[in-house]
């Protein structure tokens, strides 16, 4: 398989505590959709290397819900949220928590874009409500990163 | 109370003017006036930009009561983007299982407009 390079675009927004995540996928809108509503496919990306990720439940339509398990070295990490606006192949907005900080939620929106050729450029936007709370998300990921390694990162990056 | 010093440097960069000033400091040292002459702003406009980027540790300025140089805290810098380039890193990496997930999944789902809360093809 070749691998073209479409490198993810981090932007923090400086007027509201909002992460914008740019990306471009070789796969039409309707199949970036469909990864990120069908929960058998969700649970095949979603979670950070190294993880398991279960869903406890997953009711991907408008009103409807979700909660999900993450399991890194035996410790588990659970998240919640709901689904607000499910439009296919487009828009899905929902909310999205970690149990252990439940006073925190994100306002999530996903925006597919189709570009032609049979791709689809994806817009994420995480809201929160403070910048000390967006940038400690962020900042956090570092952490994460040293837990998970970074050699493997870096494999994956240099294919 | 003062904000957070992370929050500081990203709100600090988040905006092009300074983000520019600060990709010159890097290069070298400048006054207020070397770094005032670009752009289409006051001189007072550029000192506040500057009073910003020194609030947040980006910038440093000699005493030299003079000219006062600014200098770019180049580790301060580093850090910061080390932060964002870890998370776009992790984001990269999730979108690149996404990128092998979609190209082995078949062009389309069962029947045409399936619904996308119904049926599990398995």
């Amino acid at each position: 398989m070749t691998m073209t390079k479409h490198q993810t675009e981090i932007i923090l927004d400086p007027d509201v505590p909002l992460v914008r995540i740019i990306r471009e996928f070789d796969a039409p809108p309707e199949k970036v959709f469909r990864a990120h509503t069908d929960s058998d496919l969700v649970t095949k990306w979603l979670g950070p290397r190294g993880t398991e990720m279960k869903i406890d439940s997953w009711d991907c339509r408008d009103g409807g819900s979700y909660r999900y398990v993450h399991t890194i070295d035996e410790e588990e990490y659970r998240f919640r949220g709901s689904f607000h606006e499910v439009r296919p192949n487009e828009l899905i907005v929902q909310t999205f928590s970690y149990e252990g900080f439940p006073d925190s939620v994100s306002l999530e929106k996903l925006m597919l874009e189709d570009i032609g050729k049979g791709r689809t450029r994806l817009t994420a936007i995480s809201l929160v409500d403070s910048f000390e709370g967006r940038d400690a998300f962020v900042a956090s990921g570092m952490e994460q990163g040293i837990k998970e390694g970074y050699e493997r990162l870096d494999e994956v990056l240099a294919e | 109370m003062s904000a957070d010093p992370l929050s500081e440097v990203f709100s600090a960069l988040a905006d092009p003017t300074r983000r520019d000033m600060v990709a010159r400091l890097a290069v070298a040292d400048a006054t207020v006036n070397e770094l005032a002459e670009p752009y289409d702003l006051t001189v007072q406009a550029v000192s506040k930009h500057l009073r910003v980027l020194e609030d947040a540790g980006l910038v440093s300025r000699t005493r030299d009561a003079q000219r006062r140089p600014a200098h770019l805290e180049a580790e301060v810098f580093d850090l910061m983007t080390k932060w964002i380039e870890r998370y776009r890193r992790e984001a990269e990496e999730r979108y690149r299982r996404l990128d092998e997930l979609l190209a082995q999944m078949p062009d389309q789902p069962v029947g045409p407009n399936k619904p996308e809360n119904k049926g599990k093809k398995k």
